[in-house]
């Protein structure tokens, strides 16, 4: 891939294969995410891009019998290496699931909150701004500004799906992980993620897994196409639209298989 | 209507009145036991049931104040050993008992939960009373706690299975450590399911009889000390059902009553907690 000189390196894969038991999901994937950028990783179903994605802060090993070999480094230092807390590396990379997750015992607020609580104990007023400009990164402030304090069950799945994304950025991560964010989403749910990806990248790395390539050519700079847990093709997204290298990615985003 | 269509229809309305038969039977069970307890009961329930306790054998008056204070304290004690180990096995069972251990406990918990109630009696007796050589409340707390146990641990197994993963790995992806994620986003979303669970386990060994044979024993005088034998309501109906006096068959109709009404209250109140909890949770 190249990054233009100025772009700092955030994130990379070295080598990286990704198991269950046995089974190998992830092929020795290395793959670069430059800072400030939306990299999409497309592929058919079970072509490992979730799995790739969910090893980038370290949730892949939670699976019982999931292991990983080679290195994800961010900003040099192999986040597998023996002195990396898990749970504090999950704390600078936020993530978004496939459906909405709010906590149904918390309120709207306390959804937001509680990603910075966890960090320690913070000062009310510090709260209450982080919140604010949290759910307005999200564009959900206004929509929820009136009833912070009631139950963030009482949303539509779309405002849910913004909550998620409000409560990972909160905590003000340095990376953001999509996995499928709009996958049940309306179009209108999925046309505001999309532009929140716009939004979202001048403060963040973003990275999103898509099986949408359409929404991949919309929201990304980059794209990678995986395939049976091997990255085929990598580059910038208009390239890998107009004029992939690859015919496997070729027969893919035409449509041909997949 | 064709002969098929008009079988088909039958068939239908023969079914429905059968499952409806057999329905209010399943109520009626509830209805005759509640109906004869007031029938008999009601009439010998006043002010001085509640207050007093028992008088000498052969005289009239007095009440089950003491079996009352007594079911009180040795259920109490009892939740408060039993729901603070049953609830923590629960947990430990659902969120991290997927291994050997967790299997042991489980398997160690089923066969606890199948053992004959008098059974947890004699090992009451055995460990407590007969190294104390004293019955006391306390025993039957215990006894009553084994008995619990393994059912909550169970029911909360159950009801922290029912929170779906994705909040778990929402919370860790947060960077939540694990035992945060299980105390305050998932034992949080079981909560009203334990609660319930916890409800539903004191109701049950509130009017058990056999395990506070051999340890609480009984006691016709008021006692709020828990090294003492102490009355229960269970105890007091045993004692005076299957004693020679009229008087005494009159005040286990009514000790019925009240302790079938102290299950009926406890049992509505899980419901109502149930309602409260998971109204919300789509």
């Amino acid at each position: 891939m190249v990054a233009s000189a100025n772009t700092r390196l955030r994130l990379e894969t070295a080598h990286l294969t990704a198991l269950f038991g046995q089974h190998r999901a992830v092929r020795n994937v290395s793959l670069l995410f430059p800072a400030n950028t939306v990299t999409a990783i497309i592929g058919p179903s079970g072509c490992g891009k979730s799995t790739l994605l969910r090893c980038l802060n370290r949730m892949h090993e939670l699976t019982p019998g999931a292991s990983v070999d080679g290195a994800v480094l961010l900003d040099d230092v192999n986040i597998y290496a023996e002195d990396v807390n898990p749970v504090e590396l999950r704390r600078r990379i936020g993530m978004v699931f496939q459906r909405p997750t709010p906590f149904p015992t918390m309120s709207i607020y306390d959804n937001v909150a509680t990603g910075l609580k966890v960090n320690g104990r913070k000062p009310r007023r510090e709260l209450d701004d982080a919140v604010s400009q949290a759910l307005q990164q999200a564009a959900l402030w206004e929509e929820v500004k009136d009833r912070l304090h009631t139950s963030a069950l009482d949303l539509s799945g779309g405002q849910q799906q913004r909550l998620c994304i409000a409560r990972a950025v909160a905590p003000q991560p340095e990376i953001l992980l999509l996995d499928e964010p709009t996958a049940s989403l309306d179009p209108a749910g999925t046309q505001r993620i999309e532009e929140l990806c716009h939004a979202l990248k001048r403060l963040y790395t973003i990275v999103i897994v898509t099986h949408n390539m359409q929404q991949a050519a919309r929201v990304s700079d980059y794209t990678a196409f995986m395939y049976l847990g091997s990255l085929i093709e990598v580059g910038r997204t208009d390239e890998i639209f107009t004029k992939p290298k690859v015919e496997q990615t070729e027969a893919y985003i035409t449509g041909r298989f997949g | 209507m064709t002969t098929s269509a008009f079988r088909r229809h039958l068939v239908s309305r023969v079914m429905t009145v059968l499952v409806v038969i057999l329905s209010f039977t399943a109520v009626l069970a509830l209805v005759l036991i509640l109906g004869n307890l007031i029938a008999k009961g009601a009439s010998s329930i006043d002010w001085a049931f509640f207050t007093k306790s028992p008088v000498p054998a052969g005289q009239t008056g007095g009440g089950v104040a003491n079996a009352i204070v007594g079911t009180g304290i040795i259920v109490g004690v009892a939740a408060l050993i039993g729901v603070p180990i049953g609830v923590g096995a629960g947990m430990y069972l659902a969120e991290y008992g997927s291994g050997r251990l967790g299997f042991l406990v489980r398997f160690i918990a089923d066969v606890l939960n199948g053992t004959p109630s008098i059974v947890v009696g004699i090992v009451g007796w055995t460990f407590i009373v007969k190294p104390t050589s004293h019955f006391s409340a306390l025993a039957g707390s215990v006894a009553l706690a084994i008995l619990m146990i393994p059912m909550l641990a169970r029911t909360t197994e159950e009801m922290v299975r029912l929170v779906p993963n994705s909040l778990r790995e929402a919370a860790l992806a947060l960077g939540y450590p694990r035992w945060r994620t299980s105390l305050k986003v998932v034992a949080r979303t079981a909560l009203g399911g334990i609660v319930t669970g916890c409800l539903v386990g004191i109701a049950r060994i509130a009017g058990e009889t056999a395990p506070l044979l051999f340890t609480a024993l009984g006691n016709l005088n008021f006692t709020v000390n828990v090294s003492q034998p102490m009355q229960t309501l269970s105890l007091q109906i045993y004692v005076y059902a299957t004693g020679p006096f009229d008087e005494w068959h009159r005040l286990a109709w009514a000790s019925a009553l009240v302790l079938m009404g102290l299950v009926l209250v406890i049992s509505l109140t899980a419901r109502w907690v149930t309602r409260q909890r998971y109204g919300r949770i789509r």
